[in-house]
């Protein structure tokens, strides 16, 4: 989906809105839904009567609609007509309302998917429906997602500071599922994180950004026409995007000077040396191994060390490549491809076809499993040829 | 985020350990079953983890392409098919361990003599859409 001009503005200005309306008074949940009802307005208003402030209008509408839905009729009157002596929102702490709203999205309490979900509504203004669409469930399973999240983190103080790494798991979460419904999320979730790192100094969040956009610049040349998936070293490199990549790697690069490593300035990086290279022969291997070294320091993940198997095997050939594979779990997801690769490049291809036939059963999506399924096929072909 | 099915089979899956076949329950006891499967549903509509949930006839029938211009070939209803399948509900849930928990919860609904079916369910992932980070 694209959004129009009007859509993109509104959205972006959903966070600063909800922490007035929440600086104001109203809880969390109840100004949440207010925010979202002065969105719908402004879809509705905005193209024949374009307000000259947005956010203003944004926060009357929000504010009265909050009201609306608390206050007793009697009540009520009392107060819009306090509102209407109220002095309009002056130069609030945007920076921080916006930053305490991903915080409290991304709550520890919270369950990664209400997490997300919340993130995505509160932060992201979308709405339940479009949240709904793009991962393929009912809209009302969503709207009780989204609505148990909401009481889940109604008891946490809003100006309590947050965890950024929390934050940052739940954009990578948005932006790695992919683009199943009609909402783009990889691009929704380059958006969120952009507008974290513009609201705080870190340089995890950087790295978070230049990963994404170093990835997101890949997009066009991962699927092929029919829907199945390119291999990094087969995509044709002319579509990368390189604007992308040369903010990803501006990005990066200012980040990696602070030395303060993380992750997702390590797993950048390791991209960055993949969009560094014109072809695929001349990637720099050894330098990819080391960073998956660094990686492992960091998160002793296996999956990180599976992924290092790959980068040495390529580095140092594909004999090193099983010998470092052999340290690790066979269970492991992906360990069959994996494995199945490097027989094929040690000259094995009657092992590497049973190993890609067994990863294509194991496979955790449509796309590997026959990507997996034709690498089989291609290598029995030729033996039986 | 990720779904999984949870397979109700008439055959083709392990005796469960309350095997009485339905229609010698009481009426009482096929109604508490019947509101069972109903709160379950209701109550992952709550916890925003319900996707779908559909019963299926017991007959169905085999059809294949028999060539251009010419109509299906129907086959069956076969009475002695390996597998049956009764039913399924789709969920939307964190991971492989919250799938597990409700199918065990699903699998206590109850049979003859109001007691728990211990029925046994099959649980299958969806293959999802491969995540846009890769290495």
């Amino acid at each position: 989906m694209t959004f129009s001009v009007e859509e993109a503005l509104l959205r972006s200005l959903t966070p600063s809105v909800l922490g007035i309306i929440v600086r104001r008074g109203a809880d969390f949940a109840a100004a949440e839904d207010a925010v979202q009802d002065a969105l719908v307005e402004a879809v509705r208003v905005w193209p024949a009567d374009p307000p000259r402030d947005p956010k203003g209008w944004l926060v009357t509408v929000a504010w009265r609609r909050f009201l609306d839905a608390t206050r007793a009729d009697a009540a009520r009157r009392r107060r819009e007509d306090l509102l209407d002596e109220e002095p309009a929102p002056g130069p609030a702490p945007e920076v921080d309302d916006t930053l305490r709203l991903y915080f409290l999205c991304a709550h520890p309490s919270l369950t990664p998917s209400s997490a997300v979900a919340l993130t995505l509504r509160a932060v992201g203004g979308l709405t339940t429906r479009q949240i709904a669409r793009a991962y393929l469930v009912p809209e009302a399973t969503m709207a009780q997602r989204i609505s148990r999240a909401k009481r889940t983190v109604s008891g946490v103080r809003f100006d309590q500071p947050g965890d950024v790494a929390t934050v940052l798991r739940v954009l990578y979460l948005v932006f790695n599922e992919g683009y199943s419904g009609d909402v783009d999320l990889a691009a929704e979730a380059i958006r969120l994180t952009r507008q974290l790192a513009a609201a705080i100094d870190h340089p995890e969040v950087a790295g978070l950004l230049a990963l994404m956009l170093l990835h997101h610049a890949r997009r066009a040349a991962r699927i092929a026409p029919d829907g199945s998936l390119v291999p990094l070293a087969e995509q044709d490199r002319d579509r990368w995007d390189t604007e992308a990549i040369s903010e990803g790697v501006e990005i990066l690069q200012a980040a990696l000077a602070r030395d303060r490593l993380g992750e997702f300035q390590a797993q950048a990086a390791i991209a960055a040396l993949h969009a560094d290279a014109p072809t695929a022969e001349e990637t720099d291997w050894v330098q990819i191994v080391e960073w998956y070294d660094e990686l492992t320091r960091l998160t002793d993940s296996p999956i990180v060390r599976l992924n290092r198997a790959v980068a040495v095997g390529e580095a140092d050939g594909p004999r090193a490549g099983l010998a470092a594979l052999a340290a690790l779990d066979a269970s492991l997801p992906r360990y069959a491809a994996v494995a199945a690769y490097l027989h094929e490049r040690d000259g094995d291809p009657v092992t590497a076809a049973r190993l890609y036939a067994e990863a294509a059963r194991k496979a955790p999506n449509l796309a590997e499993r026959d990507h997996l399924t034709r690498q089989a096929a291609r290598l029995n072909a030729r033996r039986l040829r | 985020m990720a779904k999984y099915l949870l397979l109700k089979h008439y055959r083709g899956a392990p005796a469960p350990v309350n095997d009485v076949p339905m229609d010698r329950w009481t009426p009482e006891e096929i109604s508490a079953h019947v509101q069972y499967m109903r709160d379950f549903a209701a109550r992952l509509e709550e916890t925003g983890e319900f996707v779908d949930g559909q019963a299926l006839a017991p007959e169905g029938t085999f059809v294949r392409y028999d060539g251009e211009g010419r109509p299906p070939v129907t086959d069956g209803p076969f009475a002695e098919t390996k597998d049956l399948i009764a039913g399924w509900m789709v969920i939307d849930v964190d991971g492989y361990e919250r799938a597990i928990e409700l199918a065990g919860e699903l699998s206590a609904a109850p049979g003859a003599g109001g007691k728990p079916i211990h029925e046994w369910l099959e649980v299958r992932p969806f293959l999802a859409a491969p995540p846009t980070i890769t290495e």
